[in-house]
């Protein structure tokens, strides 16, 4: 908990949130008959923050990353966005292929106008953090999925943005690998003060990282209930207060889900 | 053995360091060797093969169906079942390439067809790749010449040459027309396949780091269909050289220099089945060479470069 105090209160900027989600709607198709995915969404991610969005299949949490992240429109609301273009991970690595994992940070530091002197440092020193000290010229192919999910935020973090959006990015990787994800996304997010949006279905995964977990329901997607989780960090996946709260959580959503046998 | 065994109850632990100092590893240390463990675990190190090996695999079975043909070939001649001009023995033809070669003249006629086959697939390249891109990108541009420029690949470009003469006459210029419309649009095609087939993800993740408009096109887009674009090279390259030979077959006159289509033309007019069979190979031999020298070791690197070629 102190760290995320400390956090808030070195955060510059002149807005309370680092985005800002003012009711927000999204069908798909054509317009009044289209397919109502988000409904009335309003949702505050305070900056240094890092807030997980729950929910079943079909809930629209990745729609609602891809509105964030600017690659689609709401069809209703507004959305805000102050420290700029977020960052965003994939549940797949999405790094280039013809590049080394170096090289791939590096685009993305000369994408952000970064000048050519600086950019092998940087990309070094991100390779560092996320501690692949060595992999610079390593392509992507070489490296095992837990390696390329940490240089893909690496990457996502050479966009020196204030806000980081996460789309299921562990879900592929094998149970041993995740853990130690988990701990290493933990750290990072203490040590660099960026706000993190993460979405997931696993709500293990959701208690273990987050302050904040926003349960939302399906079809279509609304903000069901939040749980503000005070359990100090380092957390385990295994203590028993995130398998308590877990309990809670999955049971809310249980009853969401259940809700749409219901007809 | 028990000294390797750590861990197993009753084996004495050889990890280095007196026990107390082990404990004072941060916690942070700890997870930096967990991760470091599990990558090491789960990287796999590719073994080099031997170029004894690779010569033993890749050179030695086409050697041997190439001795085979030639026996076969060898056979059928001294059979007697053709007459020597209808069907002349591989020593004959051999003859005819050393006679060609002792004159001095046997390069001079490759190369007057390589500086043409390579000249008009730079321009067909040139051609071809803005055209692909502007087909790939542009919705209106796909509608309205997509389906043509695939049609056209199925055209045999030796169709064009009567067309060209009347446009042209007997000039070069006949010859670089047959070989553009022969090449370009199977140069374009490979581009468009190419950009097809890049995965939405690559554009998705171009777009979320900034890389948009030209900036996306020269580091996400171009790099992405470099495998198809390659491979639609290779096809340009393949196109240039046939629709070379159609060309230089039917338009040959004294003006124009003696490349190995007119060669093979000049020996059919002497009725020397031997020397067409020698330009026969000749011309295969280029057109593999060509491609086994440049364009073959081009897409194996392009392709194991990005962990798509697998060593089987």
């Amino acid at each position: 908990m102190t760290t995320a105090l400390v956090k808030q209160a070195t955060t510059v900027g002149t807005e309370p949130y680092a985005t800002r989600l003012d009711h927000v709607s999204k069908s798909f198709g054509r317009a009044g008959s289209g397919q109502l995915v988000l409904d009335d969404v309003s949702l505050d991610v305070a900056p240094g923050e890092f807030v997980t969005l729950l929910g079943a299949s079909g809930c629209g949490k990745s729609t609602l990353l891809n509105l964030v992240a600017g690659l689609d429109l709401p069809s209703a609301g507004a959305i805000d966005v102050p420290g700029g273009r977020p960052a965003l991970m994939f549940q797949e690595h999405a790094l280039f292929p013809w590049l080394t994992a170096g090289k791939n940070i590096e685009l993305a530091l000369k994408m952000r106008g970064m000048p050519k002197a600086e950019r092998r440092g940087e990309a070094e020193r991100l390779l560092e953090l996320v501690r692949l000290t060595g992999a610079y010229g390593k392509r992507v192919h070489e490296l095992s999925g837990g390696m390329r999910q940490r240089v893909a935020l690496a990457r996502a973090l050479a966009q020196d943005s204030q806000l980081l959006l996460m789309d299921e990015p562990f879900a592929a990787l094998d149970a041993i690998t995740r853990d130690v994800l988990h701990e290493e996304l933990t750290r990072i997010w203490a040590e660099t003060n960026v706000s993190v949006l993460f979405v997931t279905h696993n709500v293990r995964e959701a208690v273990r990282l987050a302050e904040r977990v926003v349960l939302m329901s399906s079809r279509p997607g609304r903000i069901a209930r939040e749980w503000r989780i005070d359990i100090p960090q380092p957390r385990r996946i295994e203590d028993a207060a995130v398998a308590d709260l877990s309990v809670e959580i999955t049971e809310e959503l249980r009853g969401e889900i259940r809700r749409h046998g219901q007809h | 053995m028990a000294s390797t065994e750590t861990g197993v109850p009753g084996a004495t632990d050889t990890s280095g360091g007196d026990p107390s100092a082990r404990t004072k590893v941060s916690k942070d240390d700890h997870l930096a060797g967990l991760e470091a463990g599990l990558d090491a675990l789960e990287t796999r190190s590719e073994e080099r093969v031997s170029l004894g090996s690779v010569l033993l695999s890749k050179l030695v079975p086409p050697l041997v169906a190439v001795v085979l043909v030639i026996t076969v070939w060898q056979f059928a001649a001294v059979s007697g079942i053709k007459p020597d001009y209808v069907l002349p023995g591989p020593l004959d033809v051999w003859r005819s390439i050393e006679a060609m070669w002792l004159e001095g003249t046997l390069l001079g006629y490759i190369w007057t067809s390589v500086s043409r086959g390579a000249l008009g697939f730079v321009v067909s390249v040139a051609i071809g790749t803005p055209l692909g891109l502007l087909v790939a990108r542009v919705k209106v541009v796909r509608a309205a010449i997509g389906p043509i420029l695939s049609g056209l690949q199925s055209l045999p470009s030796v169709a064009w040459v009567p067309a060209a003469i009347i446009w042209f006459g007997l000039t070069d210029a006949t010859i670089y027309a047959v070989v553009l419309l022969g090449a370009v649009p199977s140069i374009a095609n490979g581009l468009v396949a190419g950009v097809d087939q890049i995965p939405p993800l690559y554009l998705r993740a171009g777009r979320t780091i900034g890389a948009t408009g030209v900036n996306g096109i020269r580091h996400v887009l171009l790099p992405a269909a470099l495998p198809g674009y390659l491979a639609g090279l290779k096809q340009g390259w393949a196109f240039s050289w046939r629709s070379l030979m159609a060309a230089e077959l039917i338009a040959s006159s004294p003006d124009l220099g003696t490349g190995l289509g007119q060669l093979m033309e000049n020996f059919r007019t002497y009725s020397d089945m031997s020397g067409v069979l020698a330009t026969i190979i000749l011309i295969l031999i280029v057109g593999i060479g060509i491609d086994l020298l440049f364009f073959s070791p081009l897409e194996r690197r392009v392709l194991r470069s990005r962990g798509l070629l697998v060593r089987s």
